[in-house]
């Protein structure tokens, strides 16, 4: 099969990349731009460790075609922090309260927390857990990360970035 | 000396900027110019003779670089009880036959993932079929075939110990009971698939970038199955994305990735797939567990008999360690008068099980705290009172085998009792809720030197420098657990320098002072964390006499190292700032830089460890005698760890402990048919998600533990021993179903009341 060519933005910079076609975003992300913070735990969507936005709605990266990023905004874990120096909230919040151990889910935790926030920005402890009910993490029994979440949300409420 | 800014406090880990920004590497993000992909072609058989393999249409697809077999390699066996060589079962690629579905049989490199997997599936091999061996009881059976020849009857190995008069305490005994318990065997699910590179070197050299817990034990395993001298493997890690026991060996991708570097001039790597992790991966040992145990009337114990056969899969891997340590946790918690174990370990025809978290402990004690519910039951004694009544205290000894230097277990169960409020909940029960308690006791590292290192257990390099700074360097393995931060605060504390002035490097065999022998059966805290205090204090021999001379202090004077100064403790203007101490002390050396090693082995210390870690966790749930399904609604933990170097890592490890030790009680289970492995996804192999976690509420007891760094020992692994026993005795508080076979299922449940046939 033809290659085919897409444009796609990621974390405010365009790319034009030709691909095979059946080539999922996770690869595309990981191997041909080298944005290697992006996972891949199981490559069949059920470990959330792969998770990206797509124009501000979070998806498993490995079972999206990266045609479907096709004139998209893409944004990954390294597209998160206003700049090296000043982490977003729930990065830091994720720092702070204990929520990394190994550090390999941590980018598609934090990717889902995003999108979590973004739709619901004072999620119930309960919300917070279904939010993540599809990103598994073996480390850290997910509570400091529930925690860190909280957390994010109180940081983010008063100055109300992070939209 | 302790310093509470620095030793107890939940300092957030050094390494998480880098993880949460995703800039934190892992084996698979690394690609080097020329690289090439290997792929691994496995059994679909378990158990046969190879009569033929074929590889020339694979040689012949465009872009394949190589192609291995067993017949092309050096053939040398090997294994991590390198002490008793017979162990060392296993070849780099199947010679000859084959053993579990999954073992592995060809290798190829190629320009691109794609190709080297088809390229696998061109492989021609035929097999001759031989009876496989799915169950101990199988395999044991009379006249099985063997699976590895030079094992008699399928058993590998066999371990006894034995004291006291066992005939007598039974014959004394009041009360004797014997149960049967099965548990069953678990995936170590790391999220990260393991992922290795290899890169040619000069002069035949190779340098192995790899997902590992033990970079030592891979670099001289490699070298002798490569027929390399040691020295020409450099084995680096980066950062681990977990392991829990599952990547404490060679494994076969690492030989194969090294080979085929050599063999091709260029970087290959390996990464595997989920499916690959859970249908071959290693896994927690299954186990048949008989048990005889008796009590005087007033709830003494009296003698235990174990018996323990070990499900080892088609090699012995970490099954030999195991095999020692679950007849040592049959024997802990309590004060046993006689106690005898016999483990075998027996070869079958599914994947290897290896060391997982807990290491034999988890099965050892879901039987030994499973029947101490029972017995507590029986002699109408409450739960938590029989345990207080048989606890191991401070000075205890298990003759011959370890001496118990600090212990707070008693100190655990009456805290556990308090915050869980158990005394009311046990009586006034609501229909459907339960409560029930567990525990554990659990090592500090290893004492027994299976893998016949020369070096010392653990060592340090520390160097210091005028800035300041410091920069410490060590073998020791941070997986996620948290070393790297853990050492470097031991070394804050003890040079009295703030751990942002230290710099690491670890886990680089070519770089970091040899040896340790890596990240398992929790032993860095304390092993390694020795070793930076013997290399830090050398380092302050190097200082103090600067600060003597330069004050012309009187000979009574002591020296205190502490918020990045160096002075006097009864005079503290008398001092310099370190760095300004360092740059005398490297004047008066004339340039020579200040750098110390230190180690640490352990020596008389019995045959198990250098120090134990005790708990006691109580949980509580529901159950709905409907349909079967358990809630657990919360767990509460009192352990004692010792001094906790980083309160919140301590706490971390805790909670990931519960995760683990929920889904081995609730709902992780290898499906197996035929020696075939059926749950192979996420979706169908289950562990917890954020909603299936019950809040935890901890509490650390304070005790001192004299071996350890500052008074650490052993946190986090053991935890995850006491979650099983304690939601099965819950359940039957709840419910009066008794569970002696993990994992406590739905069905299970509903047959045990009767609700639905068998």
């Amino acid at each position: 099969m033809a290659k085919q060519t897409i444009e796609i933005t990621v974390n405010g910079d365009r790319y034009e990349v030709a691909i095979d076609p059946w080539r999922s975003l996770a690869e595309v992300l990981r191997e041909d731009l080298r944005l290697t913070g992006t996972k891949i735990g199981c490559n069949q969507g059920d470990c959330g460790a792969c998770t990206v936005l797509i124009n501000g709605r979070s998806v498993s990266s490995c079972l999206t075609l990266a045609v479907e990023a096709h004139q998209r905004e893409v944004t990954t874990i390294e597209g998160l922090a206003k700049s090296p120096q000043e982490l977003h909230p729930i990065q830091e919040a994720f720092v702070e309260k204990g929520a990394v151990q190994c550090g390999f889910c941590t980018g598609g935790m934090i990717m889902s927390a995003k999108q979590l926030l973004d739709k619901n920005p004072q999620p119930t402890e309960t919300e917070i857990r279904q939010g993540l009910s599809g990103n598994l993490c073996r480390c850290t029994g997910y509570n400091k990360i529930v925690e860190a979440i909280g957390d994010a949300a109180r940081r983010l409420a008063p100055a109300g970035e992070g939209k | 000396m302790k310093n509470p800014a620095i030793i107890g406090a939940s300092i957030p880990r050094l390494d998480a900027r880098q993880k949460v920004t995703g800039q934190a590497l892992y084996t698979d993000d690394l690609t080097l110019p020329g690289m090439l992909f290997g792929a691994i072609l496995r059994s679909p058989v378990p158990h046969a003779r190879i009569k033929r393999i074929d590889v020339s249409k694979a040689k012949a697809l465009a872009g394949v670089k190589d192609v291995v077999t067993g017949a092309d390699t050096p053939q040398v066996k090997f294994g991590n009880w390198r002490l008793v060589p017979d162990s060392q079962d296993e070849l780099p690629l199947a010679v000859d036959k084959v053993r579990f579905i999954g073992d592995e049989v060809a290798a190829v490199a190629a320009l691109d993932k794609e190709t080297a997997l088809r390229a696998c599936s061109l492989i021609e091999v035929e097999y001759e079929e031989l009876p496989g061996y799915f169950s101990v009881e199988d395999s044991t059976q009379e006249g099985a075939a063997l699976i590895h020849a030079e094992s008699e009857g399928n058993v590998s190995l066999a371990r006894k110990i034995k004291y006291g008069d066992l005939e007598a305490g039974f014959a004394q005994a009041d009360y004797v009971r014997e149960d049967t318990f099965r548990v069953h065997a678990v995936s170590h699910a790391y999220l990260e698939p393991c992922s290795s590179l290899a890169a040619p070197d000069e002069g035949g050299r190779v340098t192995l970038w790899t997902s590992t817990q033990v970079p030592y034990i891979v670099q001289c395993l490699l070298a002798s199955t490569l027929g390399l001298p040691e020295n020409h493997v450099r084995v680096i890690k980066l950062n681990t994305g977990g392991g829990f026991g599952g990547k404490m060996e060679l494994r076969k991708w690492e030989f194969c990735a090294a080979f085929m570097a050599v063999r091709t001039g260029r970087p290959v790597k390996f990464t595997l797939r989920r499916a690959d992790e859970l249908a071959s991966g290693r896994r927690r040992h299954g186990m048949p567990i008989r048990s005889k145990v008796g009590f005087s009337k007033d709830g003494l114990l009296m003698a235990k008999d174990f018996d323990v056969l070990l499900d080892g899969g088609a090699y012995n891997s970490m099954g030999p360690t195991a095999t020692f340590l679950c007849g040592n946790f049959g024997a802990m918690l309590y004060r046993y008068p006689a106690y005898r174990y016999l483990g075998r370990h027996v070869y079958t025809n599914k994947p290897p099980a290896g060391a997982m978290r807990g290491f034999g402990a988890p099965q050892a004690l879901f039987a030994a705290e499973t029947q101490m519910n029972m017995a507590a039951h029986d002699l109408g004694i409450d739960p938590i009172d029989l345990r207080l009544l048989n606890a191991m205290e401070t000075g205890d000894e298990i003759p011959e085998v370890a001496t118990i230097s600090s212990c707070g277990f008693k100190e655990s169960l009456v805290k556990v009792r308090q915050m869980s409020g158990w005394d009311v909940k046990r009586q006034e029960k609501k229909p459907g809720h339960g409560i029930g308690v567990g525990c554990y006791s659990f090592i500090s590292g290893g004492v027994f030197n299976w893998f016949n290192t020369k070096y010392n257990f653990a060592s340090a390099e520390v160097r210091v420098f005028e800035d300041g700074t410091a920069h410490l360097l060590t073998m020791a393995t941070d997986i996620g657990q948290g070393s790297d931060t853990v050492l470097r605060q031991i070394l804050a504390a003890e040079l009295g320098i703030g751990v942002d002035k230290i710099r690491l490097t670890a886990s680089d065999t070519a770089v970091t002072p040899k040896a340790d022998l890596g990240t398992w059966g929790s032993r860095v805290t304390l092993m390694a964390g020795n070793a930076v205090v013997q290399a830090a204090k050398k380092i302050k021999e190097m200082l103090i006499p600067v600060v003597f001379g330069h004050f012309d202090l009187n000979q009574i004077h002591d020296i205190a190292f502490e918020n990045d100064r160096v002075f006097s403790k009864a005079r503290p203007d008398k001092g310099f700032s370190f760095g300004e101490c360092v740059y005398k002390a490297l004047k008066g050396r004339r340039g020579e830089p200040l750098t110390a090693f230190g180690a640490y082995t352990p020596r008389n210390k019995g045959l198990v460890s250098p120090a134990f870690s005790f708990g006691a966790q109580v949980a509580e749930v529901e159950v709905d005698e409907q349909t079967g399904l358990i809630q657990v609604h919360k767990m509460y933990t009192a352990h004692d760890c010792g001094v906790p170097i980083n309160k919140m890592a301590v706490e971390g490890q805790l909670e990931g402990s519960i995760h683990m030790g929920l889904g081995y009680a609730l709902m992780e289970d290898f499906v197996m048919k035929d020696g075939r492995t059926l749950n192979t996804t996420f979706l169908d192999y289950k562990i917890a998600t954020a909603q299936d976690m019950p809040p935890s509420q901890s509490v650390e007891i304070d005790t001192y533990e004299p071996e350890g760094p500052f008074g650490a020992k052993e946190a986090g692994e053991g935890l995850v021993s006491p979650t099983a026993p304690a939601i099965a005795e819950g359940v039957f508080h709840a419910t009066g179903y008794r569970c002696l076979d993990l994992p406590i299922t739905p069905p299970k449940v509903l047959q045990g009341l009767g609700r639905l046939k068998g």
